[in-house]
């Protein structure tokens, strides 16, 4: 794919993403759930046991709120409702794969999404000026690469889901399936080092603590296993890149142009 | 209003045969929310480590909260979710004309047009928590307690439905409000735990402003008999406040709908 073609795709979807500042600003808000929990913690002096301090909280649930907002993925609704009203039908003849453009969607959200999770994060260091923190230069690199690469595997395995579109109109109900366990084992509700050793093991055999954990660890500056995590990383997108695709080529053999 | 009973018992009847089409929507459902409860009662395990209490509240009463949280997510997701998020729909696509035509209050027709009989097993598995939960923290039920906890489920159901259609009916302004729904339920998640294990500024908010505290800790005191009647009282007044603010909300968001379609 040419340089040109990424160029143009970013940049329409950037200016259609500006029309909705609005609703982006409200969906930046509707990650709020970390600092839910962040009061909750620590109001109540849990975080003592699991080795965090009051600091060490507020810094963890920030960082985790920040990879949430780069990390979010909604392309199995998009996919749905284009696939459910025959937009995928053009698409799909297109020389151009029809998940690029989600990708396109996603990036460009991110960027117009980047203001408002600058202020929330203002305004939580104005809230708790104790708990500021800047990363060092390495540690941001480390943690943006990370926040990426969870993001490539939010949006791999949604698009796993997506491809089933092919097969049942209703798969977007699937997806739940993948969200509540993303919800309790990705670390968005509570650092993980705060699990019980038998449940961390099990998590950490899912591709979910990969998700916020372990990017949000680098970013707050706690202790992490930076060589195995990105490994982990890397291992799930290598797994999930070819299922997909073989998904991929079995639905569009199935596909039966609905609405069009 | 014999009228009204019986286009729900239609609505509803439809409903039910359409959805008997997605079986497999019905299991997936039913794996999410046991999925889902599974997750919060470890979450809420955590706290109480260590023989700490949840802002005074003991494991098994705070169980309660989970139990009337699981009850009225149940409820979210059997009747609010599938009507109130349609709005957005009948207006930009301008269908919100022909419902406005129909010789029925158009606020009960949107609210109660569908029913997602996925969401029943929630409920009933939530009433069921309750009180399993109650009778293990030692509290023994009474016709008063009992009452108390209806009226104040009534309470909290009818804040949060007011609460959704205010939300639902700012789509008439803005067309992508599914949004602002999300930022609903991620506060609404806070009702996950009692309203006194929060930092004061929080708990202000939860009672007064989004009353979070008025859906799942007040009905959980009132059936382990802790609930103050003032409470009660002002809980009554402050749903009826919330109702009729929705009201109020609607005919003036109609106001100013432009019809999108002609």
């Amino acid at each position: 794919m040419s340089f040109k073609v990424i160029k143009t795709l970013l940049t329409t979807q950037y200016a259609y993403m500006l029309e909705y500042r609005i609703e982006i600003a409200l969906w930046a808000l509707s990650g709020v759930l970390p600092f839910i929990m962040f009061s909750l913690w620590s109001q109540n002096d849990v975080g003592n046991t699991f080795g965090l301090n009051d600091i060490g909280l507020a810094r963890y649930f920030l960082s985790a709120f920040l990879v949430r907002q780069f990390s979010v993925v909604w392309v199995v609704f998009s996919f749905e409702e284009d696939s459910l009203s025959g937009r995928l039908s053009p698409y799909l003849l297109q020389p151009l794969h029809p998940l690029l453009r989600y990708v396109a969607a996603h990036l460009a959200e991110q960027a117009t999404r980047l203001p408002f999770a600058i202020a929330i994060a203002i305004t939580f260091f104005i809230l708790n000026p104790s708990s500021f923190w800047l990363p060092s230069l390495p540690q941001f690199f480390l943690a943006y690469l990370s926040t990426h690469l969870a993001f490539s595997i939010a949006f791999l395995l949604q698009s796993l889901v997506a491809a089933l579109c092919f097969w049942t109109e209703k798969s977007s109900s699937l997806e739940r399936l993948i969200f509540v366990p993303y919800l309790f084992l990705s670390g968005l509700l509570v650092p993980l080092s705060a699990f019980p050793s038998n449940v961390l093991k099990i998590a950490m055999l899912t591709p979910f603590p990969y998700l916020i954990n372990f990017p949000a660890r680098i970013l707050a500056g706690m202790p992490v296993d930076i060589f195995n995590g990105f490994l982990a990383q890397i291992f799930w997108i290598s797994i999930l890149i070819p299922s997909v695709n073989i998904l991929w080529k079995l639905g569009v053999k199935r596909y039966t142009a609905m609405g069009a | 209003m014999q009228r009204y009973f019986k286009t729900i018992k239609l609505f509803w009847s439809t409903a039910f045969a359409s959805q008997l089409e997605y079986q497999l929507n019905f299991l997936i459902e039913l794996l999410a929310m046991l999925g889902t409860l599974l997750g919060s009662v470890f979450i809420l395990s955590l706290f109480f480590t260590g023989g700490r209490q949840l802002g005074d509240w003991t494991w098994e009463s705070a169980l309660v909260i989970q139990g009337v949280y699981t009850f009225l997510d149940g409820l979210t997701n059997a009747l609010l979710r599938p009507n109130l998020t349609e709005i957005v729909n009948y207006v930009r696509e301008g269908t919100l004309d022909y419902v406005l035509l129909k010789p029925i209050d158009s606020q009960f027709w949107l609210s109660v047009k569908k029913f997602s009989f996925a969401g029943l097993p929630e409920v009933i598995l939530g009433l069921s928590i309750v009180f399993w939960s109650t009778i293990q923290s030692g509290s023994s039920f009474s016709f008063y307690s009992l009452s108390i906890f209806i009226i104040s489920l009534f309470i909290g159901f009818i804040i949060l439905y007011s609460v959704w259609f205010l939300i639902a009916a700012s789509s008439i302004w803005f067309v992508k409000t599914w949004n602002a729904t999300e930022v609903l339920r991620a506060l609404l998640a806070a009702g996950r735990y009692p309203v006194s294990a929060y930092p004061v500024i929080l708990r202000f908010i939860f009672t007064l402003v989004l009353p979070v505290a008025f859906l799942t800790t007040f009905p959980a005191e009132a059936i382990l008999g802790e609930l103050k009647f003032n409470i009660l009282f002002f809980g009554l007044i402050l749903s009826c406040l919330f109702f009729i603010f929705s009201r109020f909300f609607w005919k003036f968001a109609l106001k100013h709908y432009t019809s999108a379609s002609s």
